[in-house]
Order: C-alpha cells, then sequence, then structure tokens
C-alpha cells in the first residue's frame, strides 16, 4: 500500500513536448511509471518516441487538450511541466478533466494566478500537489516528478515536505539506514498551493502500510502549526519534524515564495516550540532528520517493523 | 520587487486611489521647484529609499517656505538614513518625493495580502494608523479587522463598508472610503501586487480619504506581464551580489557572516545555513543554484561567493536530482582555476553521478576538503574558518 499512487496509476504529462516534460516523462518510464501519454496544444495527433535506458523505445501519444488524453488513454492522474504563465491554466484543465490527481511541478507561477486555481478547484473531486515541488513518488513501484529515484526504497515511513532537495536528503538518510519509504511527497514551496501538510498526513494515518512519517517544514506561514496540532489530535503514528529557516532574517525571501518571515510570524523557533509542544521529535539539524526518527521508531517498538534493507 | 512610494502612489492613482499631490526630485534645485509648481502654503519632504521608518530617522520634513523646502532637501539628500529596516549600515538618500501638506484629521491603516490559510486575497484595516502595524497586531489583535476576498467576485461593496465602519471613518466618508478600498484592490490584483499597504490612510479637513504613504510590493513570479512595473526596478536600493546573481537566474540572498554556501534547492540551502550556525559558524549568504544548473551558472555562482570580502571559507552542499554532481564539479573546477582559490573550500556532493563528480574534484589537484554529510562538511568548515 502506499498514498495517492501506485504500480496501476495511468499518468499523462501535460507539456510533454518540452524539454523538461520530455526528460522526465523519460525519467519516470525508466522507473517503471505508467506514463500513457501526454498534452500539448497543436501537436495533437502526433507520438512522443521516448529511448529507454533499458534500450527499448517507448511511443506516447499527444493530445491537443487533457480531455482527450483522458478519453483515450484512461489515465487518473497528470504531472504538468509546462511554462509558470500558462500552468495555473493547465491545472484548471486538468482539473476540467475531473482528473483524480494533478502534480504540478512548474516553479514560478504567480501567486495570483494560484488564489484563482484554488478557487476555481472548489467542490471539484481533483486533488492538486504543488505547485514549485519534486512531485510524489512510491518507491519500486511509480515515480512522478523531478526526483532521483535510485535514492529511494519500498517501506513503511511517509515523507511530506515543502522543499525538494530536503526531501531527498531525508529520503538518503532513512534509506542508508535501512528503513524504506511507503510515499514521498513535495507539496512545494509556494504560499498558495493544492495540498497541505495536514492533507497528506491524514493520508498517511489511513495508510495500513505507513507506520511513522518525517515532516519537513521551512520558516514561513502557519501549515507546520497547524499540522502539528492536527497530529495530536489525530493522527495513530509517530511523526518528527524538521524546519528549515532557523538562521533566514526576517523579511528576506529565502528562494521559495512561501519562504519569508513577515510580520514577525512564520520563525522557525516559534514552528519549532509548536511541534514539540504537540509532542513531535524535531531533529536539531537537517543531518539528524533520519537518525531522529530511529530514535522514536525504537522508542516505539517500531524499529524492526521498518527495517526494509 | 520593492518600488519607492512615489511610484507606489503613481501607481495607485492609476486606478483612483486618492493620493496627495507630488513630484519626485533628485537634486534639491529640482526640489524647490517642484515645491514652488505645487503651491500649496506647506510641503512634505519625504526621503524615498525603500525601507520603512523614514520619519523617525529624520527623513521627512514638514517645510512652510521655498528656504525650509531648499533645506530640508540640501539635509536629506545624500544624508544616510538608518532605520529599523535598512540594517545599521543604512541607506543613501537619492530621491526626494516632494508632496503637498495636508490638513490630516485621523489617521488609519490599510493592507492587502495574500492569505497563505485562506488562499485567497485578504485585506486589513485598523483604527490604529500610522503606527507599526506588526506591533499593533501584536498588542492588540482585535483592533485589525479583515475581509476575506473571493476572487470570482473580487472585494465587494459590503465589505469595504463593513471596513469602514468598523475602523469608525466619519459617517459621511464611507462612501468615499469605500471608493478607496475598491481602487486599492483593483490596483492590487491587476498588478499582481503581493504587499499594498497604506500607513497611513488619513481623513483630511476638507472631507478627503487618501494615501499619506503607500508601499508596494510585487511578486516577482508575475513581473514578466508587467513591464511597466518593471520598469520602476530601483538597482540603487539592491544588494550588487543580488543583481549579478539574478542575471543568472541565482537565488541568492547576502547575510552577515563569513562562510559562503552554495547548495541546490532553497529548502537545502536554508537547512545549509541553519547547520553552519549550528555548529558555531555564520553564513555569508543564501545562494540556491537551482535545479537545472549549467556548469556556467555554478561558475559565476562561485564568482559572485568569492568577490565578497567577507568570505573567509566555502561550503558547497548539493544533492543532486535532475543536477548531476558532475556538473557541479566541473563547475567548481572551472572557477576555482580562473578566480585562483586561497580560500579553504568543503565539497559535500550527493546524488545523480556522484562517483563521477567527485573523480573530477579529486583529480582537479584543487585544495579541497571532501566531506561525507551535511554536519560533516559544516563542522569542517566551520573549524577551518576559525
Amino acid at each position: 500500500m502506499s498514498i495517492l499512487i501506485n504500480k496501476d496509476t495511468k499518468v499523462i504529462t501535460q507539456g510533454i513536448t518540452g524539454q523538461t516534460g520530455l526528460f522526465h516523462t523519460k525519467g519516470a518510464l525508466d522507473y517503471g511509471t505508467q506514463m500513457v501519454g501526454g498534452v500539448t496544444p497543436g501537436k495533437g495527433g502526433t507520438n512522443v518516441d521516448i529511448t529507454l535506458e533499458n534500450g527499448d523505445t517507448k511511443s506516447l501519444p499527444v493530445f491537443n487538450t487533457v480531455r482527450e488524453a483522458v478519453d483515450a488513454t484512461g489515465a487518473t492522474v497528470s504531472v504538468i511541466y509546462v511554462p509558470p504563465a500558462f500552468a495555473a491554466d493547465s491545472i484548471m484543465e486538468a482539473v476540467e478533466a475531473e482528473l483524480d490527481l494533478v502534480i504540478c511541478i512548474t516553479e514560478g507561477i504567480p501567486v495570483l494566478d494560484m488564489v484563482r486555481v484554488k478557487r476555481y478547484m472548489e467542490g471539484k473531486k481533483t486533488r492538486l500537489i504543488g505547485p514549485n515541488c519534486p512531485g510524489v513518488i512510491t518507491p519500486d513501484e511509480i515515480k512522478i516528478g523531478i526526483m532521483p529515484g535510485y535514492i529511494h526504497r519500498k517501506g513503511h515511513v511517509g515523507v511530506v515536505s515543502r522543499s525538494g532537495t530536503l526531501t531527498y536528503e531525508a529520503v538518503h538518510q532513512l534509506t542508508t539506514r535501512g528503513i524504506g519509504q511507503s510515499t514521498a511527497v513535495g507539496i512545494g514551496g509556494d504560499p498558495v498551493k493544492g495540498s497541505e501538510f495536514i492533507d497528506i498526513l491524514s493520508l498517511f494515518n489511513e495508510d495500513p502500510d505507513t507506520y511513522a512519517v518525517i515532516m519537513i517544514g521551512e520558516i514561513g506561514g502557519t501549515a507546520e502549526e497547524e499540522a502539528a496540532e492536527w497530529i495530536k489530535a489525530n493522527m495513530t503514528k509517530p511523526v518528527v519534524g524538521f524546519i528549515g529557516g532557523a538562521t533566514a532574517p526576517p523579511g528576506k525571501r529565502m528562494g521559495h515564495a512561501g519562504a519569508i518571515i513577515s510580520g514577525g510570524k512564520g520563525t522557525a523557533s516559534e514552528k519549532i516550540a509548536t511541534l514539540e509542544a504537540c509532542g513531535i521529535k524535531v531533529a536539531p539539524t537537517p543531518s539528524d532528520m533520519g537518525s531522529t526518527l530511529v530514535g522514536v521508531l525504537e522508542e516505539k517498538g517500531l524499529l524492526e517493523k521498518c527495517k526494509t534493507h | 520587487m520593492n518600488i519607492h512610494e512615489y511610484q507606489g502612489k503613481e501607481v495607485l492613482k492609476q486606478y483612483g486611489v486618492v493620493v496627495p499631490e507630488g513630484k519626485v526630485a533628485f537634486t534639491v534645485d529640482e526640489a524647490v521647484e517642484a515645491a514652488k509648481e505645487l503651491g500649496t502654503s506647506v510641503v512634505v519632504v519625504k526621503a524615498q529609499i525603500h525601507a520603512g521608518g523614514r520619519g523617525k530617522a529624520g527623513g521627512v520634513k514638514v517645510a512652510k517656505n521655498l528656504d525650509e523646502v531648499r533645506a530640508y532637501a540640501s539635509e536629506i539628500l545624500g544624508k544616510v538614513l538608518v532605520t529599523h529596516q535598512t540594517g545599521p549600515e543604512g541607506k543613501e538618500v537619492k530621491r526626494l518625493l516632494i508632496e503637498q501638506g495636508c490638513d490630516i484629521k485621523k489617521e488609519y491603516y490599510v493592507g492587502v495580502v495574500v492569505d497563505r490559510a485562506t488562499g485567497c486575497v485578504v485585506m486589513m484595516a485598523s483604527e490604529e494608523g500610522g503606527m507599526d502595524i506588526e506591533e499593533v497586531a501584536e498588542h492588540s489583535p482585535e483592533k485589525i479587522i479583515k475581509e476575506v476576498v473571493d476572487p470570482a467576485v473580487g472585494l465587494l461593496p459590503f465589505q469595504a463598508q463593513r471596513l469602514a465602519y468598523a475602523i469608525n471613518i466619519p459617517k459621511e466618508l464611507i462612501r468615499k472610503t469605500v471608493q478607496f478600498m475598491t481602487a486599492l484592490y483593483t490596483a492590487f490584483v491587476e498588478k499582481d501586487c503581493s504587499i499594498a499597504e497604506i500607513n497611513p490612510l488619513v481623513v483630511t479637513g476638507d472631507g478627503n480619504v487618501m494615501a499619506l504613504d503607500a508601499k508596494l510590493n510585487f511578486d516577482s513570479n508575475a513581473l514578466y506581464r508587467h513591464k511597466d512595473i518593471q520598469a520602476l526596478r530601483d538597482l540603487d536600493e539592491e544588494d550588487a551580489k543580488e543583481i549579478e546573481a539574478s542575471k543568472y537566474d541565482l537565488s541568492y540572498i547576502a547575510l552577515d557572516g563569513n562562510i559562503g554556501c552554495m547548495v541546490n534547492g532553497a529548502g537545502l540551502a536554508m537547512a545549509t545555513m541553519d547547520i553552519i550556525k549550528h555548529f558555531g559558524g555564520e553564513p555569508a549568504n543564501f545562494l540556491d543554484v537551482g535545479g537545472g544548473a549549467t556548469k556556467e551558472k555554478v561558475t559565476e555562482a562561485f564568482k559572485i561567493l568569492l568577490s565578497d570580502d567577507n568570505v573567509k571559507g566555502i561550503f558547497v552542499n548539493i544533492f543532486g536530482g535532475i543536477m548531476r554532481c558532475d556538473v557541479i564539479a566541473e563547475g567548481v573546477v572551472a572557477a576555482a582555476r580562473e578566480l585562483g582559490l586561497q580560500r579553504p573550500l568543503v565539497v559535500r556532493l550527493e546524488g545523480t553521478n556522484v562517483e563521477l563528480g567527485k573523480q573530477i574534484l579529486n583529480e582537479s589537484g584543487l585544495n579541497l576538503v571532501a566531506a561525507d554529510s551535511m554536519s560533516d562538511g559544516a563542522q569542517k568548515i566551520v573549524a577551518l574558518v576559525k
């Protein structure tokens, strides 16, 4: 088991003929993801031929619209690599086509575009992950996004994070300690986004194959604090945390559009204090994410169950 | 992106937000000329820098005649203002806003932001105008009234009215205040602002509702569709290294420490600063080289780090996903050769093509220290710069 996606999930790429879209569609296919087609307006009716690592060639149909792609392929998930100026429209098109899940990798979407997207999505069935995120991976089954697949191992620890490379760091620390992952989800570094920590935590909570979770937050906003309160009230599995940006000065945007301390709010120390008050162990440094989790697993008697290799 | 107050007022005016008449001046003579043209008995001479707290730092003066305008303009132009937002080094004043004085009856606060929790634009208003709104938020949050705006319909008149009543705007000025707020919201959305703050909003003796100050910030992701706003960028107000970095699409923020950092990914870059500090060092910068960096980009990033004399050592921390470790290694080697590396360099590489990357570094003959993990690397660089 896993959350959001598994080996049976059929995926289309929006922006498949672009350089980035093509590169990562190949990466997904190499990992074993069932990529079934793509969308690029104006290129409908053509095919993209992708040569895989193992030498095979895979030919994927390209469609003008998401609707056509879904009707023809039965895809339930789309991943978006279109440029930021057009990405909001692409998300809404995927929502209109009633996909279960849309994962938007694109970085740099104007925040007011995302405000409109959120409003458009109200009452609709689609779940959005991102934008400005690395994607989602269920190890050994399916990879949708830009993460390096080989650092992951199948297992029982869920990972949810606002940061891409910090997710890889956490996964790597788990894998090198013999602890596999159920699913790793990057929710993205933008202030207005599709899924928040709580949305993903509740999925991990319900997933019988996830025994514990690492939650990686950063400065800006109050999503970590809200998640901490939610965990305290609802989560039946241990969660450990890390918060990046303890040394970030106020008023400076740290790369991510969402990573900014404004009005004295959103500081790392506030977040860490709330997490700890809610019973969540927080790794003192980013190098200690794995060891902190191991410590908690040991304490709860879960370490053996989580050892996968 | 930030702009100056006078520019912000010009933008707002296009949308019908009422602002005092004013003109920008770059010299003392221009300031006097502007005051003459305004022709009011009292004018205000306001320093234009991208930082708040100008009044307290002596950057805002009320002049009652042209001689005073000349005197204040000479005093403020070229002066280095130190406010709570400029840092101890302060900011030199190069532009003035010469503005008509007005008869202020009462000051209020109006601000517009994008609220993460609701994913919507929120307009905030307070009767405690002219004060530091962050202090108001801390000590008497009940005095800040908020309206969440549905993006499908925009700020509705009843919402603006509700705000106006809640902050006790005089009855006869409610209609003007609603117009003001509606225009402010429209400007915010149409120009892709990230913050629009009117502090203070004033009601005047002659029955006007106007923006006495205006702070506009713009969403840098949306600047591509606002050429007019891009043109307002004032490079004098930005850090030279940050400007250089932005040319190469690198995300760089200068800090006060002495350990230069080069990292891929914003989260990892922040975490790298944190771990340096954890082991007793001080980061000199935040630098995210991004996901798809080329050898050239890495070289430029390295040059920016080395151009900072405060940097006593460099820590490269890369977790290669899309970013391949061999590309990083080649960039580091190229930059170090070109610039002559005299300062300690610690490199931690992990991820795609890590072995190849390490091999390139090892065979380069460069004097660098390899690290096995983030904490190992951080401890090594901290020790080396001591």
